[in-house]
């Protein structure tokens, strides 16, 4: 690790050049939301009652679609790694589908699914646990494919020596297996949660806008964006906020140092 | 060119402009943030009255006028009559957001006859309130009469006494570089959507 570091800062000027291009094209949008920010009213604006239902309920879509992830990604991580099931190649590509497909459709999807014409009619449409199931279809992708990986790079003599010992398949996962694999479930878990709270067109599609049941913050947004823009920009800040502090949290601890 | 999303049953088959459709907020939003457009529409003179106040635009001018219709599942499933139904509880309705001029005039109408609606959904342009209703998500929206007629959906009108007459509005952006051009494209405007089934620019209520 520490040997990759001093090839960096040696490399030739290019790179730096490069780097700092991608930087530019990361920060500027970032920099000039900032810049537009109101700053004087953001306080009023971020504490508005409609705000805080908002930020609420994106709150507890994402947490909810993350534990949805959790709960059914990791185990198909673990198929996919381990097991030798033919037809596992297409799994795995269809599983990164929402990654790729552009969330409207995605939730146009949701509803030939789930919606009250769809395959298995669940209601969900307008609801709450819609937009719940909204957001965990497109984030599961990334908590499926960051715990793979890290299934795939695991020394698997502890769960042999664990075996021998007598420890069941269910206990060499849960003792042995996942406190492995953690630091790549953590990692896949925060861009899962990101990816989920930043959510915009599957929820919308899916689940509908409506304040308070299925009006998560970035729908919240591009609603104001029309009406109010300076609380429009406060609203886009609390959210840029809140995830570069959560990224920076998990990322810090489990990943990167 | 930028119209609002209601227009393009009317505007879509034109090949000779580009237009992009969006609810009419939006898109004035677009013009503010000085998008390369030549023409906007809006549904409605508020918005517009926006942007020329913001001297944005060069003299709007009125190019059609619509009115309201409640748009239902095919078959009418939930026998919906009129606006009084869309209180059943039966009934999930969707509206168009109030920040965007269908769903301001729902408002209107819906107030007009005193009707109290607990729509399941506010939608961001009045597109996706018809899209709801065509997926069948929806029992019923309230929208455009064009967009109830035009659309793989059945229609029930709103009495005049209890409808309104809406405009669509067009307008010349001045940092476009063809403006001559533009100002034709504006002049031909109501003859092409009086064609698609829009009403004459002075309609008034009694021709929905």
């Amino acid at each position: 690790m520490r040997e990759g570091r001093v090839s960096a800062t040696t490399a030739g000027a290019g790179v730096w050049v490069l780097a700092a291009g991608a930087l530019v094209l990361i920060g500027l949008p970032l920099a000039g939301l900032l810049m537009r920010a109101p700053w004087s009213t953001l306080l009023h604006d971020v504490t508005a009652p409609s705000a805080l239902q908002a930020l609420r309920l994106s709150l507890a879509c994402s947490l909810g679609a993350l534990a949805l992830c959790l709960v059914l990604g990791v185990p198909l991580a673990w198929v996919l790694a381990r097991s030798s099931v033919p037809g596992l190649g297409l799994v795995r590509a269809v599983v990164l589908v929402p990654m790729v497909l552009p969330p409207v459709v995605g939730g146009a999807a949701l509803l030939f699914a789930f919606g009250r014409r769809g395959v298995l009619p669940l209601r969900l449409p307008f609801t709450t646990a819609g937009a719940v199931v909204a957001e965990a279809f497109v984030a599961l992708p990334f908590l499926v494919l960051a715990t793979e990986a890290g299934l795939l790079g695991l020394d698997r003599r502890y769960e042999e020596a664990a075996r021998v010992l007598g420890a069941g398949p269910w206990s060499r996962f849960v003792h042995v297996t996942l406190p492995q694999v953690a630091p790549a479930v953590a990692a896949g878990a925060a861009l899962s949660w990101a990816r989920a709270l930043g959510e915009f067109g599957a929820t919308i599609t899916f689940a509908g806008n409506l304040p308070g049941r299925t009006q998560t913050l970035p729908l919240a947004v591009y609603v104001a964006l029309q009406t109010d823009r300076d609380a429009a920009l406060a609203l886009s800040v609390l959210l840029l906020a809140v995830s570069v502090a959560v990224i920076a949290g998990l990322r810090g601890r489990w990943t990167w140092r | 060119m930028l119209a609002a999303a209601s227009l393009s049953t009317g505007l879509r088959e034109y090949a000779q402009a580009r237009v992009s459709f969006g609810g009419s907020q939006q898109l004035a939003l677009s013009v503010e943030e000085g998008a390369d457009v030549d023409v906007i529409v809006t549904a409605d003179q508020r918005t517009m009255d926006g942007l020329a106040a913001h001297g944005r635009v060069e003299r709007p001018a009125v190019v059609a006028s619509n009115t309201l219709a409640i748009a239902v599942a095919p078959g009418n499933p939930k026998g919906v009559r009129g606006l009084a139904d869309l209180a059943r509880p039966d009934v999930v309705v969707v509206l168009a957001h109030p920040s965007v001029p269908a769903g301001k005039y729902a408002a209107d109408v819906l107030g007009r006859a005193g009707v109290q609606v607990h729509p399941k959904s506010l939608e961001l342009d009045v597109e996706s309130a018809v899209q709801k209703v065509v997926l069948g998500e929806a029992d019923a929206a309230i929208v455009y009469a064009t967009d109830a007629r035009a659309r793989a959906v059945g229609d029930v009108a709103i009495p005049s006494a209890q409808n309104i007459v809406t405009r669509y509005v067009a307008a010349v952006v001045k940092t476009s570089s063809h403006r001559a051009a533009a100002r034709r494209y504006v002049a031909r405007l109501p003859a092409r959507l009086r064609a698609a089934g829009f009403s004459a620019p002075d309609a008034s209520s009694d021709t929905g």
